[in-house]
């Protein structure tokens, strides 16, 4: 009988631990800002909550990983307060947003690049066109070989490698290659980890992957990068081309998106400013390109004109 | 006598050393197969501690997530995934302990206690995300608790319950009738039998059933990212309606990273999982010995 008594009290405790009470609020602005989405954004996310939590203790900032798709569906249900985005919203869920009576503000933040990366040993490939590349990917495809891309490439199997069809970059991909977001062809090895991909292709004499440049740079030992000719001649993806917009179409602004109900909110209208004052200093740390002060600049107008005041 | 068997006295027959061979080399596959398990344990071990023990010191533990890897720690996913177990063990322990009693001592043995044995049986097996998707709709949306640890909690108590009824009532049976039937014959009410003399016999066997299901719960993501878990957060939790998120989730995190310093930390995060998990091993056996010497 002893024993249990015992349990009883040892659960007791643990309950009364778990039931204890919340932290009091301070001088800085307290309260919570909830961010969600894109799994490519986060890195940027988490830089900016990091700094912005040491000088504003207050507020709890939490950085969510549902998916660029999967972010928008919270932010429309007014869950959450910001959502990251690897490609602009959908039309189809700016009806929901609308309809659920969320207004918002796009704010870009980052460049990214997508780079096209085949095996080192490769040494036959070095530039492709949008057309072949839409070639190889489209639905429907009779690219089976390298040589089916260029006449003069070994008779070879071309095996691709490429994000899962969750991800906003597969998203993105499709649409500006394919022209149509979401259609590919099947028959790919497909990752929603990066890394696998970047093994993938550092692997495999005859491999062919796309991913952020992000993946690229980490490895570039291990991976040989293709310049893209998207009609304006061959243009590898780098810092340069990258920020100036010349590697195109592969180069994509990355987002978030802020609720205007939300920026009322003095932690929400913090973190706002925050992002965009820090964003030229903390965004290149993360691996992706900053964007010019002038841009940045803009969107500091742009939530200005939402809710007037702020820093 | 049986036919082979060598009379006594005289030297084994073929038969008698051919049948003593088969029986060594059962023995042999069997203990082969038993040192699977802990090769790959082993294999593991060595491999993560390699990987991770030099970036596991006081700092890793008590430190937030940061971009930088040599300044970032699992604070917050260690403390969300203690706050888990820990809540995940209150809510599902009582609830299937007693429905394990309810269905062993009390429930009559008709329709609706097999339809809800055969339903048991199957829950056990269904996929955790689906868990996830339930936690999601019925107390996310449904009992509005948020994205909190409490929601974290029930959904991981849904998915173990299962489990732990079915181990429970697997110990509640092994406890042989003729106790019962001396207790009742003693003049015990079905209430004084169950607390006085089932519970503390089964008791060690409940426990251990109960382990196993909660390690299988320290382990999950699926169904914690669909409930809430968050990738970042630079605080712990205070209460029960605080935002978490949880070893598995922070260790995926850095190993997806495109920055191979990252990956030593993910080692040293699958470390603390393991010791987290050895530890609340150890907390049954001891909780378990004690019940056995005193039942």
């Amino acid at each position: 009988m002893k024993r249990w008594t015992r349990m009883q009290a040892v659960f007791a405790t643990a309950l009364i631990a778990a039931c204890g009470g919340q932290d009091s609020g301070g001088m800085t602005p307290a309260g919570a800002v909830r961010i969600d989405g894109s799994s490519t954004v986060f890195p940027i996310a988490e830089a900016v909550a990091e700094e912005f939590q040491l000088s504003n203790p207050n507020v709890r900032v939490t950085v969510g990983v549902s998916g660029t798709g999967g972010g928008f569906k919270r932010f429309c249900a007014g869950e959450i307060e910001i959502a990251n985005a690897s490609r602009p919203i959908k039309e189809s869920e700016a009806d929901a947003c609308r309809s659920a009576g969320v207004a918002y503000t796009e704010l870009a933040v980052a460049w990214d690049g997508l780079s096209i990366v085949v095996n080192p040993a490769n040494s036959f490939a070095t530039c492709l066109t949008v057309a072949e590349l839409r070639r190889i990917w489209s639905p429907g495809t009779t690219v089976r070989t390298w040589r089916d891309v260029r006449p003069t490439w070994p008779a070879e199997e071309i095996r691709l490698y490429g994000p899962g069809t969750d991800s906003g970059t597969f998203d993105y991909f499709t649409e500006v290659i394919n022209g149509e977001s979401g259609v590919s062809r099947p028959d790919f090895q497909a990752s929603e980890d990066d890394n696998i991909l970047v093994q993938g292709v550092a692997g495999d004499t005859y491999a062919l992957g796309y991913f952020g440049y992000a993946y690229y740079a980490e490895n570039a030992g291990r991976l040989k990068v293709l310049a893209i000719d998207g009609g304006a001649g061959c243009v590898e993806p780098s810092d340069t081309t990258i920020e100036d917009g010349s590697y195109a179409p592969l180069a994509r602004p990355l987002f978030v998106y802020v609720s205007h109900a939300a920026l009322a909110r003095p932690e929400v209208r913090a973190y706002v400013d925050y992002l965009l004052d820090s964003a030229s200093l903390l965004v290149p740390s993360t691996g992706y390109h900053a964007l010019s002060a002038e841009q940045y600049g803009q969107g500091r107008a742009a939530i200005a004109r939402v809710v007037p005041g702020g820093s | 006598m049986r036919p082979g068997r060598a009379p006594l006295g005289a030297s084994p027959s073929a038969f008698d050393r051919a049948r003593r061979t088969k029986g060594r080399i059962f023995a042999f596959t069997c203990a082969a197969a038993a040192f699977v398990g802990v090769a790959s344990l082993g294999a593991l071990l060595v491999d993560v501690i390699a990987d991770g023990a030099s970036r596991l010191d006081l700092a890793f533990l008590t430190g937030f997530a940061s971009r930088f890897p040599e300044r970032s720690g699992i604070r917050a996913a260690l403390a969300g995934s203690v706050w888990l177990l820990v809540l995940t063990a209150l809510i599902s322990f009582p609830l299937s302990v007693a429905a394990a009693i309810h269905l062993e001592e009390y429930a009559p043995r008709n329709w609706v206690t097999r339809a809800i044995q055969t339903n048991i049986a199957n829950l056990a097996g269904v996929p955790s995300i689906v868990y996830g998707i339930l936690g999601l709709a019925l107390f996310v949306r449904g009992l509005r608790l948020e994205r909190s640890v409490l929601s974290g909690a029930l959904t991981l108590s849904l998915l173990v319950m299962p489990v732990i009824i079915m181990s429970a009532q697997e110990a509640i049976r092994a406890v042989p009738s003729t106790i019962r039937e001396a207790a009742y014959g003693l003049g015990a009410t079905r209430w004084q039998v169950v607390r006085g003399q089932v519970l503390p016999m089964a008791m060690p066997g409940i426990l251990t059933g109960t382990i196993l299901a909660l390690s299988r719960a320290v382990g999950e993501t699926a169904p914690l990212i669909m409930v809430g878990a968050v990738g970042f957060l630079a605080f712990t939790p205070q209460s029960v309606m605080d935002p978490f998120t949880v070893l598995p989730l922070q260790i995926y995190s850095w190993i997806s990273r495109p920055q191979e310093e990252f990956q030593p930390l993910a080692a040293a995060g699958i470390i603390v999982l393991l010791a987290l998990l050895l530890t609340m091993n150890a907390f049954a056996i001891v909780l378990r010995n004690r019940a056995r010497s005193g039942g």
